[in-house]
């Protein structure tokens, strides 16, 4: 069996004729850690949302390949089921819908369609407090509208919970960092690293090289008007928060 | 629930409307049309006593003096009233001992709505009286509800029985003169329920009435008086179903609350009528006059969820006679492909210190209207009164419309009358967030019109809490756009 959890080959997709994607390439295997940097408007979080497979954007060119299949043209529920997982750079607000009412309807709608029975309430109820230990999310939010009122720390740490929830085999992390403070995002960080194994991957996007001093990449990506132009290792990330991208910009238009 | 909305929504396109089946009972119907004759027909029809023969006269001579309103935000042709029938009963052979001797037909009908009486006989605390057309068929719970000297029957029985009540309440909170609908039904009214609490009793059950529609072209008049003397309790569940329809079909229900002083009642509908099929043929017109009374220190609790019928006009009310006295109003009102409502509520406040509380969530889908029409009313001696209004609005398409008419009028500067309205639109983001999760679309849309809803659907007993979220999800089935 391989060890290729995705791949994503020359991956060019627009939004109201505008194009993002233009020519994208990305292979991950299981256990890896990617980050993906870029300056802003180089397609960052359109790649977590076509990955999703938000049907805002067309695609015009190219293939996501994961765990072997072809999901270009698959549903975002059923990529979810699949093992997808994206915790969102804005979290939406689901007034009424309390968040463990979301995660067992998520999890029961999973389990369905691999055919398997409904979770059992006292297993679900366990795994929700042991689960949300790891991101230290306060018990209150657990019962709460889905981030309905949540401050900017708790709708990240709740999308790390859900994460931990739905124990995903590629998530991707859209801009997690933002917002956050040192506390909360050494919080958010160590959740990751606890979820991670050999059998997963995780794509981080962000601006600052900061929050791969607490999730360490295995690769450095950057993300330039819609396509990679460099890759390298954390210490990538370390020469960028120095030089800024635009050395990188003059050597991609050479 | 073992049933995917997949497999829902295939149904649903087989079978246009769940409950549109006819039973095929022999009916024993009057001839169609409207006149004198036919309001003394149905009178002796029922054994009436002189007087209530006098009253249906004076509000049929009334009715043809009034003309149809049409200040609603609603476009329907109008009914020909004289080509219904104005009265149709299930043959009876003789009284019935038990549910052995009820037709099997009815049976089966009760079955298909998922309300066997046995059934609900078994499951504890809900007395079912089954209304099929006009003539109650079956009561269960009776003798236990007899105990406590609750009276839970049908009207026409109220009348035979306990006509000084009838006498002493009927018409006191919806006269005969009050719309046309309200004329209309008065004149002609065939059935309905009656139900009684004696002082001092809560009511120790839910108590509940299925209305249904059965016979091709008979409008229905129903006509329901809950009285809740002093210091009495009771929660009052009516749910409705109506068979599909070619032609559309006229309910002119009036429903008519009396809490004494001290007393609660606490009323509870789900209506699902035939909304009519995707091109806006066919489905039921609702106009309905609800309202009640509110002595000292007493309460009345409408809550509402309106999926069903092309045409709704219905504004449960409570009138806050008494000092001290709360009206609440909760609703929450569907409207899907060319479905019309206009529904709201009317709060006089009378009495000092006196409270209500409206909250109104209409939702609409397809190419449909809903409107939310409320009146606030505050009387020169309603000191110190209170109101607190929350108009909300979502919509799932861009060819639907929601629309707001609240009425505010204030007569003595000690009230408090707050309203607050909010439109929204149900969120690409919000779906996408939900799908991303491994929530199908189908089920995100129900989820979050659900907890949109849910301060209305908290309101509902358990048992009509799940029901009316599982219609919910039927009518707005496929609708985001």
């Amino acid at each position: 069996m391989s060890d290729i959890l995705i791949e994503i080959k020359d991956l060019k997709c627009r939004i109201d004729n505008q194009n993002i994607l233009q020519g994208l390439n990305l292979k991950i295997n299981k256990g890896e850690v990617h980050a993906i940097m870029g300056p802003n408007g180089s397609g960052k979080s359109t790649l977590s949302s076509v990955l999703a497979g938000n049907d805002n954007y067309e695609i015009t060119k190219g293939s996501i390949t994961f765990l072997g299949e072809d999901i270009t043209e698959m549903s975002p529920e059923e990529r979810s089921w699949k093992g997808m997982f994206l915790a969102f750079q804005y979290p939406v607000e689901i007034p009424g819908v309390s968040n463990i009412n979301f995660l067992r309807t998520a999890l029961n709608e999973r389990n369905k369609y691999f055919g398997i029975d409904s979770i059992p309430a006292k297993d679900f109820l366990k795994m929700v407090s042991e689960k949300s230990m790891l991101v230290g999310l306060d018990n209150k939010l657990k019962n709460r509208s889905v981030n309905e009122g949540f401050s900017g720390g708790e709708k990240k740490r709740n999308e790390i919970f859900q994460m931990a929830m739905l124990n995903p085999k590629l998530a991707i992390l859209d801009e997690t960092d933002s917002g956050l403070d040192i506390d909360a995002l050494k919080i958010v960080a160590n959740g990751v690293n606890k979820l991670k194994s050999s059998k997963n991957a995780t794509v981080v996007i962000t601006h600052y090289q900061r929050l791969l001093d607490y999730i360490v990449p295995d690769f450095v990506h950057v993300l330039h008007e819609g396509k990679i132009i460099k890759t390298g290792d954390k210490s990538l990330a370390l020469e960028l928060e120095k030089k800024g991208y635009d050395w990188l910009k003059t050597d991609a238009a050479i | 629930m073992s049933y995917t909305e997949k497999e829902l929504k295939k149904e649903l396109d087989n079978k246009p409307y769940e409950f549109g089946f006819v039973t095929d009972i022999e009916s024993d119907k009057a001839p169609v049309g409207l006149n004198e004759d036919i309001v003394k027909l149905i009178s002796s029809k029922k054994k009436e006593p002189q007087w209530l023969l006098n009253y249906r006269l004076k509000a049929f001579q009334i009715w043809k003096t009034m003309k149809e309103p049409d200040w609603a935000h609603v476009k329907y042709t109008k009914p020909d009233f004289q080509n219904i029938s104005y009265y149709s009963a299930p043959k009876k052979k003789k009284e019935l001992q038990s549910l052995d001797e009820v037709d099997p037909e009815l049976l089966k009908t009760m079955e298909k709505l998922g309300i066997s009486i046995e059934e609900q006989k078994k499951l504890s605390g809900v007395a079912v009286d089954f209304v099929m057309d006009s003539v109650s068929v079956a009561t269960s719970f009776k003798d236990k509800l007899g105990e406590l000297g609750i009276v839970f029957c049908s009207f026409s029985e109220a009348v035979q029985d306990h006509p000084e009540l009838i006498k002493k309440y009927m018409g006191t909170v919806v006269p005969y003169t009050d719309n046309y609908y309200a004329a209309l039904n008065s004149a002609v009214f065939s059935d309905g329920s009656f139900c009684y609490i004696p002082k001092g009793v809560k009511c120790p059950m839910e108590l509940s009435t299925y209305f249904r529609i059965n016979e091709s072209g008979t409008g229905q008049f129903e006509r329901t008086l809950l009285i809740a003397d002093e210091s009495s309790y009771v929660s009052y569940l009516e749910g409705c179903t109506a068979p599909s329809r070619d032609e559309n079909q006229l309910h002119a229900a009036v429903v008519e609350l009396i809490a004494l002083d001290k007393a609660e009642i606490k009323y509870s509908t789900v209506q699902n009528w035939y909304p009519g099929d995707k091109n806006g043929k066919g489905g039921v017109y609702n106009f309905v006059t609800k309202r009640g009374i509110c002595g000292y220190r007493s309460k009345i609790s409408w809550t509402q969820v309106e999926t069903g019928s092309a045409v709704t006009w219905k504004y449960p009310s409570c009138i806050l006679k008494g000092d001290y006295s709360i009206g609440e109003f909760y609703s929450v009102a569907v409207t899907n492909n060319f479905q019309q409502a206009d529904t709201g509520t009317k709060m006089i406040h009378i009495g000092k210190n006196t409270k209500s509380t409206i909250i109104s969530k209409g939702i609409s889908a397809g190419k449909s209207q809903n409107s939310y029409r409320g009146l606030v009313k505050i009387g020169k001696g309603a000191k110190n009164s209170r109101n607190f209004s929350q108009c909300d609005s979502l919509l799932m398409t861009d060819q639907c419309g929601a629309h707001t008419y609240p009425y505010i009028e204030c007569e003595n500067p000690t009230a408090t009358v707050e309203h607050e309205a909010t439109t929204s639109k149900i969120g690409e983001e919000q779906l996408f967030y939900c799908m991303q999760r491994g929530i199908s679309e189908e089920k995100a849309i129900s989820l979050i019109v659900n907890g949109y809803a849910k301060e209305v659907l908290n309101k509902l007993p358990m048992e009509f809490a799940v029901e009316a979220q599982k219609l919910l999800e039927i009518s707005l089935e496929g609708s985001v756009g």
